[in-house]
């Protein structure tokens, strides 16, 4: 067994009343990408500041590199890259600038920086635009050069807060394609998103977080098999007789506004029924993570 | 962790100030039209308008008295504005401290880092009052002008740390008014900038002396003119302690507002 790079036990952080992480526990292995998904408000954000020795936690521990936090903080992240939720970025200078500034800070020597950036422009496909003012970057470029910025020292561990919010699927298809790139040199990666696709795609193991603890944790195909039925049968803008028919045929039943969202083992009878009645637009689907997020933190609208 | 425990800045301090050295260099031409600018305005408008009604002022003539107070008060204006908005701009909407946070540089790093860029600034725009005033007539180039830069840097480092203090605490822009207006305007008129403070009621001249720019002015306008400097020990250490004060402050402030 290899030691986990990440250590988390009894972790919680207060903010007056509020528990923001009300005490959670959690192990990431070297060379997985781990993710943590849950709604807005859930305390990832919180726990990735802890991760980074930015937010003292108010119980528990935390260990990263075998290195206690936030003792330890500024040698953890020295060996730790970080992409935040916000572009921080230095508008006033150029691209490379932005990288050179960046290395400094972690005492990088010139000669090390004169090789890594060439290299890091190149992986974030921008070495065209080495010399442009960072300001007229289009989102996605931002988003990558950020990226690269937070490979600088050539990190063990990077830490990414919903790296692709806001991005178009272009972009973001090409943020996931070097992520995966990454973790396939090894490099572990701890990401929050809300972003089912996303969290299913690249995340080797998941925690869904809600209101600061942890409720479950597992492979994405574990979440699934352990929380849902294997297939959906979504049916918008369902009559409201249609609700004790299915029921009486052994579904599980969400309304989601005006969608039902019927959850079985076994479609094949319902969909039958539904195909007889005229106008009826339906969607069978496998179950998803999405599924298991609907289910485990509860369909009301956050607004935080 | 102790939140108050004294600052301890290391080698990333430096990397924070060449940053903002970086930034200067790339917005040169408005930074320096507003450092000549700024002195030429007021020697020519202030110097020469008023100068015409006034014989001359504590044994020089007023353009010399003038200019020789403003190169104190702008060096204190200077690492206010730069403690203040520049300071707030990277800390909230730019957001820059979070991602040098993100380095093994700290909190005191910064804090420190910006306390000697704006001491830096101070100086850049002091040396321009200097060569405006030499080049109006206003100053003659003695060997005492050499010092002056000591001074000026002394007084940058004296107002940074107040500055970051109130960026410290500051909710939103609009929050420096309140210094601008009751702390920075009063020193600026009643620290013997424009007139001698010997003329100024016993009380209030009591107070003026426990505040900075008083002893900066002092300082300034003794080496500049070469006149002997009374109580030098007295002005520098005045100067010296609201350095060191006020980048406590900032730091413990900083501290508090970063990490959460």
């Amino acid at each position: 067994m290899t030691e986990p790079i990440v250590r988390a036990h009894a972790l919680a952080k207060h903010y007056g009343a509020l528990a923001a992480v009300a005490g959670i526990d959690f192990e990431i292995e070297p060379g997985i990408c781990f993710g943590f998904l849950g709604p807005n408000g859930a305390g990832k954000t919180t726990t990735l500041r802890m991760c980074m020795g930015l937010s003292p936690p108010d119980g528990g521990r935390l260990e990263i590199f075998g290195l206690s936090l936030p003792r330890h903080g500024r040698r953890v992240r020295a060996r730790m890259g970080v992409v935040p939720q916000a572009d921080n970025l230095d508008p006033d200078f150029t691209v490379e600038e932005n990288l050179r500034i960046y290395g400094r800070y972690f005492g990088l020597r010139r000669r090390i920086l004169d090789t890594r950036i060439p290299a890091l422009l190149e992986f974030a496909a921008l070495a065209e635009r080495a010399h442009a003012r960072t300001e007229a970057l289009s989102g996605g470029m931002k988003r990558r050069l950020t990226l690269a910025r937070a490979l600088i020292n050539d990190p063990q561990l990077v830490v990414l807060d919903e790296p692709t919010t806001g991005l178009d699927p272009q972009a973001r298809h090409l943020v996931w394609a070097r992520l995966e790139q990454l973790r396939a040199r090894g490099t572990t990666l701890l990401l929050t998103t809300h972003y089912m696709e996303e969290a299913e795609r690249l995340c080797d193991r998941l925690v869904v977080m809600d209101h600061g603890s942890i409720l479950d944790t597992g492979t994405p195909r574990e979440l699934v098999n352990r929380h849902v039925e294997p297939e959906v049968v979504e049916i918008r803008n369902a009559p409201a007789h249609l609700e004790g028919h299915l029921l009486d045929g052994g579904c599980r039943i969400e309304r989601v506004g005006s969608s039902l969202y019927c959850y079985t083992r076994r479609a094949t009878a319902l969909i039958e029924h539904l195909r007889d009645q005229p106008g009826l637009v339906f969607l069978h689907r496998p179950a998803g993570l999405e599924d298991v997020f609907l289910r485990l933190t509860g369909r009301e609208l956050r607004d935080t | 962790m102790n939140a108050l425990r004294p600052p301890h800045p290391r080698a990333a301090t430096l990397a924070v100030w060449w940053r903002n050295l970086k930034v200067w260099r790339r917005l040169l031409g408005p930074a320096l039209a507003m450092n000549f600018g700024e002195p030429v305005l007021y020697l020519l408008g202030l110097g020469y308008g008023l100068g015409v009604f006034i014989q001359g002022m504590g044994g020089m003539p007023y353009l010399t008295f003038l200019a020789s107070g403003i190169v104190a008060s702008s060096a204190m204006t200077t690492a206010s504005f730069e403690g203040m908005y520049s300071v707030f701009t990277r800390m909230v909407p730019q957001r820059t401290y979070e991602a040098i946070l993100a380095t093994p540089a700290e909190v005191d790093d910064i804090v420190a880092g910006e306390i000697l860029w704006c001491a830096t600034k101070s100086l850049v725009s002091a040396a321009a009052v200097l060569l405006v005033a030499v080049a109006l007539g206003a100053l003659e180039p003695r060997p005492g002008l050499l010092a002056v830069p000591a001074v000026v840097l002394l007084t940058g480092l004296a107002f940074a740390g107040p500055a970051l203090v109130i960026s410290a605490l500051a909710p939103n822009y609009d929050f420096f008014n309140y210094y601008m207006v009751l702390v920075l305007t009063p020193l600026m008129i009643l620290s013997g900038v424009f007139y001698p403070v010997e003329t100024l009621p016993a009380a209030v001249r009591a107070l003026v002396d426990f505040l900075p720019l008083v002893h900066a002015v002092d300082l300034a306008r003794g080496l500049a003119t070469d006149q002997p400097l009374d109580a030098p020990l007295r002005h520098v250490t005045v100067l010296g302690t609201y350095a060191l004060v006020g980048a406590y402050l900032a730091t413990v402030l900083f501290r508090r507002r970063l990490i959460r």
